[in-house]
């Protein structure tokens, strides 16, 4: 029987009952966690010395549920990641959630869900939270805010304004199967694939890495804007040129045919669970190895180097021997992919 | 979630017009071959996208030089067509329905992108079926569709028309603004400071209209004209066949794109067109007024006009000083000869439309030319 | 705006078809074909539209460049009745 407990209502926002009966019943077994549990305004933690890393994205991507994933699996691995790229051990994350009135507590469940199963793959806690509630129409089902901290090891400089010329540029797998997941379930394009997001927390990976070598100069990981906005980005901040084989940057069959009909390139579209690292070129092979033994990067390669030409321009080498600029991306290609 | 195994194909019909084996024994046939310098003009948008996201200048001589020419539907509509979309826009009711690449051209005043934001209610369809769809889910609104492209695009918006009026639907317009291209060509020719000494053709709108418009410019010209495929193979074997013509002389309409185009083009296609459109005449930003070189739709087909059936008082749209898109379109300047290329005019705020559309020269130049 | 995609029809129903290009599906319309296509048969896309079928011939040709003559062939299979010197 459809009643009002089968919807978020106004009153699940009030700080009341119904918002403490809503936080007990849904969020609290998804993200069982001793912090959580006491209800406190604030979680208090121990955390060993050093530097902290902090970070804050919002998710707004629609639909929220896509092949591959949903918002809530993002709104965890997008800052899992934004964290490891910085060469941070992910601790802690909060998650804060706008609900629009109406939305339906089987879709919030099944969302909470993904967050504990994400959260457990990338061996994070959330442990501070907040739920406000919009009236209809004021917002789209559902926004997340996720905040996270980690730990910055001691002898760790990875930022992107640290590129050096001769660092060899490695991507983890090919790119663009994000973009092309969401957009595919979107109305008035119609078109079919089996496309799946590859959303996935990289933190694993980045640790695997920084046991072969704490020499790694910059990382990200490129989501709006694709490969493209990354590495312009870098050689922007680094004062760097970037070259790029076209040869050797990977794109699935089905993403290429997808961007093809869309009349889109692959380096402008969003993904979210690949790495990019600027590596010194002594470095390079041992770090490969290492990110090709890992679940998420079988299909690493080396794509480019840095070098002194050209600086804040990336450059690339297309598969028939002439050469062209990757640009910036310009504005908005594809909204609310993240 | 990396491993699924290959049993996707690979694009076919397409992969293989990107073998570097091939492409590059066509290139050293065509470097071996060629000696006269020569300025030949890609006159498709598409084209000029193929050889800059290639790189396709980099592998020829440096006597081989290639231009842009005018075969960008959105950077040859003058900015009082924009401006007209525009005011559409903006009545109650009214649903503006348009390929994606007019979102951002700048009219006078401003953008339908820009409007957007104000509230207006502007979608972005990838077919003029889309756009009929749109009327029929919901006939409380009035869906206008932006009628824009050569004669590749104009039969697909004529069949459509043709479907509205079959399902007697009437809330559903186009702002015809589609032009046609052999006009343009012959103006191309007849501007002498030009010296084009061949033309790479357009590979779709030849699939529609066949290879009857190049022998006016071979014959009188004698220009040589291909019609190109749009993979890197198709174009560098396009130059190649020029080149060849060029050295030994000749001057001849051959087709590089077998695959899809006859000398006979579609004449379904073209029924179509001739049924729902007649040729007016119409002005082409950067060469004018060319006679008989637009598309209207024909009075029996009125009522799917929305010239008719709005009353858009026409506004007088000024070029922006200082943008030289004119010259660009006909070949006589490149973007780096303009002052506000780089400048005051980029892709983010753009002062003219070929640095806006997504086969602009200028756009072209800015995003891919080092 | 030539923007043409080769694709690969998989099923028909009237004037409208799905066609395949590499693992992408989507509905197309033939309404402006001049030719009967089948289940199998390519097309060039515009717009949403088949406007032309991809000659499997002509374009295995337009591949096979290395002939004797030279990567062009003889020139003479690219010629239509328009020759002039």
């Amino acid at each position: 029987m459809r009643g009002k407990r089968d919807r978020i209502t106004l009153d699940h926002g009030g700080g009341g009952r119904a918002s403490r009966e809503l936080i007990r019943s849904y969020f609290l077994p998804r993200f069982a966690n001793p912090f959580l549990e006491k209800m406190d305004d604030s979680a208090v933690v121990d955390i060993p010395s050093g530097r902290l890393a902090m970070t804050t994205d919002c998710y707004v991507v629609d639909p929220i549920f896509f092949p591959g994933g949903d918002i809530g699996m993002l709104a965890v691995n997008g800052t899992v990641n934004d964290l490891s790229v910085q060469g941070a051990q992910p601790l802690f994350l909060s998650a804060a959630f706008i609900l629009e009135e109406g939305f339906e507590l089987a879709d919030l469940e099944r969302i909470l869900v993904s967050m504990a199963r994400a959260s457990e793959e990338a061996n994070v806690s959330i442990i501070a939270g907040d739920t406000k509630v919009v009236p209809k129409g004021k917002g789209d089902k559902i926004y997340i805010n996720t905040t996270g901290v980690g730990l910055v090891q001691d002898g760790l400089d990875i930022s992107g304004s640290n590129a050096k010329v001769l660092d060899k540029v490695i991507l983890s797998g090919p790119i663009g199967d994000h973009g092309i997941a969401v957009l595919s379930q979107r109305e008035g394009l119609a078109f079919d694939t089996d496309l799946r997001s590859d959303c996935a927390p990289l933190n694993h990976m980045v640790e695997e890495i920084l046991a072969v070598t704490r020499e790694i100069h910059a990382m990200r990981d490129p989501t709006r804007g694709g490969v493209a906005a990354s590495l312009n980005e870098i050689a922007g901040q680094s004062k760097v040129g970037i070259v790029l084989m076209e040869g050797a940057i990977r794109v699935k069959d089905e993403v290429k045919s997808a961007c093809e009909i869309l009349g889109l390139d692959p380096l402008y579209v969003a993904n979210e669970g690949k790495l990019i690292v600027f590596v010194p070129p002594e470095h390079a092979s041992h770090v490969l190895t290492a990110v090709r033994q890992n679940h998420h990067g079988g299909d690493a390669q080396i794509i480019g180097e840095v070098v002194a030409d050209h600086p804040g321009r990336v450059v690339m080498r297309t598969t028939v021997g002439g050469t062209r600029i990757v640009d910036m991306p310009l504005g908005e290609q594809l909204p609310r992919i993240c | 979630m990396d491993r699924v195994p290959r049993t996707i194909p690979p694009m076919e019909y397409v992969d293989q017009y990107r073998d570097p084996g091939r492409i590059q024994h066509l290139v050293a046939h065509i470097r071996k071959i060629s000696r006269k310098p020569v300025k030949l003009m890609e006159v498709c948008g598409t084209h000029t996208v193929t050889i800059f996201r290639n790189g396709i200048r980099d592998l020829l001589p440096d006597h081989v030089s290639l231009i842009s020419g005018p075969g960008c539907p959105v950077c040859v509509t003058p900015i009082d067509g924009v401006d007209r979309a525009i005011v559409l826009s903006q009545e109650k009711g009214v649903i503006i329905a348009t390929f994606g690449d007019m979102l951002r051209v700048p009219g006078s005043e401003t953008s339908l992108l820009e409007q957007r934001a104000e509230g207006a209610d502007v979608r972005i369809v990838y077919s003029a079926y889309d756009a009929l769809l749109m009327a029929q889910r919901d006939m409380s609104r009035h869906v206008v569709f932006l009628g824009v492209g050569f004669e590749a695009t104009a039969p697909t918006i004529a069949a459509v028309i043709q479907r509205a009026r079959e399902a007697q639907i009437d809330n559903f317009t186009v702002l015809s603004m589609h032009k046609v291209l052999p006009p343009a060509l012959k103006a191309l020719v007849h501007t002498p400071e030009l010296e084009i000494n061949g033309f790479i053709c357009p590979g779709h709108v030849s699939t529609i209209i066949g290879t009857d418009a190049y022998v006016p410019i071979v014959r009188d010209f004698g220009v040589p004209c291909v019609v190109a495929g749009f993979e890197p193979l198709d174009v560098l074997q396009a130059i190649g066949l020029l080149v060849r013509q060029i050295e030994r002389g000749e001057a001849s309409v051959q087709i590089q794109y077998r695959r899809v185009v006859s000398p006979d083009g579609n004449p379904k296609a073209r029924a179509l067109m001739e049924d729902v459109f007649e040729p007016c005449d119409s002005i082409w930003r950067g060469l004018g007024l060319l006679p008989a070189s637009g598309l209207k739709l024909t009075p029996d087909y009125g009522r799917f006009d929305a010239e008719r059936r709005f009353d858009i008082t026409p506004v007088d749209g000024r070029e922006p000083s200082g943008c030289i898109c004119g010259d660009i379109l006909r070949g006589l300047k490149r973007p780096p000869d303009c002052t506000l290329f780089r400048t005051a005019c980029t892709p983010e705020s753009p002062v003219g439309a070929c640095m806006v559309s997504s086969e602009g020269a200028c756009a072209a130049y800015y995003k891919y030319s080092t | 705006m030539c923007l043409g995609i080769p694709m690969q029809i998989r099923e028909i129903e009237g004037n409208a078809a799905k066609a395949v290009l590499s693992g992408t599906a989507r509905l197309i319309y033939l309404d402006v074909l001049d030719e009967e296509v089948q289940v199998g048969d390519y097309v060039i896309v515009h717009a949403g539209f088949a406007i032309h079928k991809i000659d499997e011939k002509e374009a295995k040709e337009t591949l096979d460049l290395f002939k004797e003559a030279g990567v062009f062939g003889s020139g003479s299979e690219n010629d239509t009745a328009h020759g002039v010197r």
